[in-house]
């Protein structure tokens, strides 16, 4: 079993309230559950979609196939509708959209007048909607009843109740409107969480310890500002909306050297603005994690979609030469696992860390049987009260075997803090000598860089090591080309190599990924841009070029079945 | 008690006649007055000869970019409000490159005491004109004479109802260390702008012609009159007025803020337990 219900209409019609209501529904009913977004940067109107793809076994992507649609408008009856399935359904309102196609497919159910029948009003046409969808599918309507309860305690009971009345209204006229649907999804056994990308870097943000973030709003990194606003009077957290990405990073910096740990996030226009403060950062050794929400550029480019091209922007954006981490998680739990490593490595060798994503991952759900927060780590690097007073001396800049000089919080002991956007001596004073100059790059990038290197995790393989055709990817492409491995592995060898630790390039000391690479006989690299920017990072660090490319930059995702058709013609 | 010798920091790479070095030993006596030690209180700052300055005495340090010490000093007095900060930058880092933070900083109201040292002229980039520059100064790049009017700090600050505006001068340390000390006592942005000769290049505000020109606030005027007070920092000319010109009692952006009225963010200690059902709200 494995369904695809595609909610879709104008910004500002409920779609997203649908969506999200039926996602947590199919969850709780113990569903694997995969949802995606499609939105265009306006507020109301434009054509939008909320899809839900729900099925027995782990889903990790997007399809194309659409088994039931909810239309709104009219676009969604002439576009939508061609990706709905041979035995699948199109509910919508004929009198919102003033016209009734003939066909077994098209279910007209009168959301709007069954609202204000049964639920008095007409804005619970959505709560109408999501009845009906239950209804198709023949699913236990307690659950929904249990969400629009607890959505409405506010509101009182008799909201409530009117929630309750048009959703039950919904179920019942597609029950009895769709005799001859075949849909069936009885509640499983354990219910499951469902958790979005960008709220799973917000809960590792929190998880790590962080007690400061500064950002200006931009999409799609605005989600992890407003998460840790949430949670800011329960956890301790200073959540500063700052006049531009300059101010932005600034501030984190300078809370980040006041002694708690600080991150910022932004796209590519955005981070743009910060490029300055990511050089401050790494001069003055001070630990910052940064998000970086990829978002297809350049300029402004598509606010609200998708794209992979801003890696070759982290990896070397920013004057100088100095260290930097860069992590590209693949899915929710990679998110959590890896800011976490980010916050942790950021202090611990005091390099700026980043964590970059995009919409995509931004905005998908993935359901999980649970996160363990116990693999989180949080190991306080900083010199504080009691370590400091200890010491004769300190020196902020000091050259150690490590390179990592002692990090301690002023005002805590009566030893000073000193460091310099300038090149500076151990003490953190200005200088001008080469002498200087040459210890300060030894230490803050030469000797750094091995240390983290050794703790860069490899790729993940998927499938097996002597496969033929091997499918690599980074960041969010992950789920796809899974899932595409899985549709595939039964007539072909093939395997996938997945990228989530990018920078420093993991080492082959633990897993000889170039050896498996290199004895393939196909290696493809696929990304969600149009110069290959990952491949040309693999080419740079270890001399390995991919037999072949797929690269999509329209700002939409790969979906199983257009990578799938992507990969039939290379490997037929 | 620190002593002056306690504040003894670099050798100082100024011009001689600079009047950052007045500035420097009179701010180094007000800190002996207030009875500060070197690790009570942080100097940050951003780039220009007046960025030098925390080098040049002894205390916690963030030397930064070009006009971004506003949003460092921002940062470390929320994860720290118990540390006394100061901003000290000049008029091209304060006004031109970082206008922007400043005029936030000054919304923001958050407990950051700013010395602008305002001399009237680029000098570390050697002698181009700054936003304060007067209107029609010819300068290398600028044969013409400038074009744009000159900047009011003064003015702008009590438009943003910023909570300290004061103006000191270089050559009257007396004024300057009183003005360091009600800035310190003040809770709520200090914006302190001090006159500042540039010897080396602006010809036009000397020594000479800033004494010509600057006289103390008389004791009985009113800093809390705003509109007063407008009216005060529109005098520049014959007439320069040095003292405390706009003063208000606005909430600064710490005490604003519930998750530190306890204890400052740097001793919040992390617990991962007390965030067990972190993840509930996602089933």
């Amino acid at each position: 079993m494995d369904y695809s219900i595609r909610i879709c209409g104008e910004a500002g019609q409920g779609i997203q309230t649908v969506g999200d209501t039926l996602s947590r529904v199919f969850a709780r009913n113990g569903y694997h559950v995969f949802t995606h977004q499609d939105y265009e940067s306006r507020i109301r109107g434009g054509h939008n979609f909320y899809q839900v793809r729900i099925a027995d076994r782990p889903l990790t992507a997007a399809c194309d196939r659409i088994d039931i649609l909810i239309a709104f408008d009219v676009e969604s009856m002439e576009k939508d509708a061609l990706f709905v399935a041979e035995q699948g359904q199109i509910i919508y309102d004929s009198t919102v959209l003033k016209q009734k196609p003939d066909g077994r497919k098209f279910l007209d159910i009168p959301f709007t007048s069954l609202a204000i029948e049964h639920g008095g009003s007409r804005i619970m046409a959505n709560t109408v909607a999501t009845g009906a969808i239950l209804g198709l599918l023949g699913m236990d309507m307690d659950i929904l009843f249990k969400i629009i309860s607890d959505t409405f305690q506010k509101k009182g009971d008799d909201v409530i109740k009117a929630n309750v009345a048009a959703a039950a209204a919904g179920y019942d006229f597609a029950v009895k409107g769709c005799a001859s649907c075949s849909f069936s999804a009885a509640a499983r056994a354990e219910q499951k969480m469902l958790i979005a990308g960008i709220d799973a870097i917000g809960v590792g943000a929190l998880a790590s310890g962080c007690k400061f973030y500064a950002a200006y709003p931009m999409t799609p990194s605005t989600g992890i500002m407003n998460y840790l606003a949430g949670k800011s009077q329960e956890f301790g957290i200073i959540v500063e909306q700052a006049e531009d990405e300059i101010a932005a990073i600034n501030m984190a910096l300078g809370a980040s050297f006041g002694g708690v740990r600080a991150m910022t996030a932004s796209s590519g226009g955005g981070f743009a603005l910060m490029v300055e403060g990511l050089s401050l950062a790494a001069m003055t050794e001070t630990p910052i994690v940064i998000g970086l929400g990829q978002r297809p550029g350049p300029a402004t480019g598509f606010p609200t979609r998708t794209e992979q091209a801003e890696l070759q922007f982290a990896l070397y954006t920013a004057h100088g030469e100095f260290p930097r981490i860069i992590f590209a998680p693949g899915d929710p739990e990679q998110a959590l696992y890896l800011t976490n490593k980010a916050f942790d490595l950021s202090e611990k060798y005091q390099v700026p860390a980043f964590v970059i994503f995009d919409q995509y991952l931004a905005d998908t759900q993935w359901t999980y049987a649970g996160l363990d927060l116990n693999r989180l780590v949080y190991t306080d690097y900083r010199l504080r009260a009691d370590s400091l007073s200890g010491l004769s001396e300190y020196k902020r800049h000091a050259y150690t075997e490590t390179g990592v000089s002692p990090l301690a919080v002023p005002g805590q002991s009566r030893h000073i803090v000193v460091t310099d956007s300038d090149e500076h001596d151990e003490d953190g004073h200005l200088v001008e000598d080469a002498e200087t100059r040459k210890k300060m790059v030894e230490k803050r990038l030469l000797r750094k860089m091995p240390l983290i290197q050794k703790e860069i995790a490899p790729p993940m393989l998927y499938g097996a090591a002597d496969a033929e055709i091997v499918l690599v990817g980074w960041g969010s492409t992950y789920g796809v080309i899974k899932e595409a491995v899985d549709e595939l592995s039964g007539k072909q060898s093939v395997a996938m190599l997945h990228f989530s630790e990018i920078f420093p390039f993991p080492g082959t000391d633990g897993f000889d990924f170039l050896g498996l690479l290199r004895n393939a006989k196909k290696t493809i690299c696929i990304e969600q841009n149009a110069m290959g920017q990952f491949a040309r990072l693999v080419r740079a660090e270890t001399g390995f070029e991919f037999s072949a490319a797929i690269n999509r930059y329209d700002g939409r995702p790969f979906t199983v079945e257009n990578l799938l058709g992507e990969l039939h013609g290379h490997i037929g | 008690m620190a002593t002056l010798d306690d504040y003894k920091g670099q050798t100082p790479a100024w011009c001689p006649g600079c009047g950052n070095f007045s500035i420097l030993r009179t701010f180094k006596e007000a800190l002996v007055e207030l009875g500060l030690e070197p690790h009570q209180f942080t100097i940050v700052s951003g780039i220009g000869q007046a960025a030098k300055f925390p080098h040049y005495l002894k205390c916690n340090t963030f030397n930064g970019l070009h006009g971004r010490s506003l949003p460092v000093a921002t940062g470390l007095r929320l994860a720290n409000h118990e540390m006394l900060v100061f901003a000290v930058a000049g008029d091209g880092d304060c006004y031109g490159e970082g206008g922007n933070h400043l005029m936030h900083a000054m919304r923001k109201n958050v407990n950051v005491k700013l010395f602008v040292h305002d001399n009237q002229v680029y000098g570390l980039t050697k002698g181009q004109a700054s936003p304060t520059t007067h209107e029609g100064t010819v300068t290398k790049n600028m044969p013409f004479g400038v074009f744009s009017e000159q900047l009011n700090p003064m003015a702008l600050a009590v438009a943003l109802d910023c909570s300290f505006v004061a103006r000191s001068f270089s050559g009257d340390p007396e004024h300057l260390r009183s003005i360091v000390r009600e800035a310190v006592a003040h809770k709520g942005f200090c914006l302190v702008d001090i006159l500042q000769p540039c010897v080396s290049f602006n010809k036009l505000n000397t020594h000479e012609w800033y004494r010509q020109r600057v006289y103390h606030i008389e004791p009985e005027y009113d800093p809390a009159d705003r509109v007063k007070a407008f009216e005060r920092s529109l005098e520049w000319g014959d007439r320069i007025p040095i003292g405390v010109i706009y003063r208000n009692s606005r909430l600064s952006l710490e005490e604003r803020i519930p998750m530190i009225h306890e204890r400052p963010l740097v001793k919040q200690s992390h617990d991962i337990a007390k965030l067990c059902d972190i993840l509930k709200e996602f089933y």
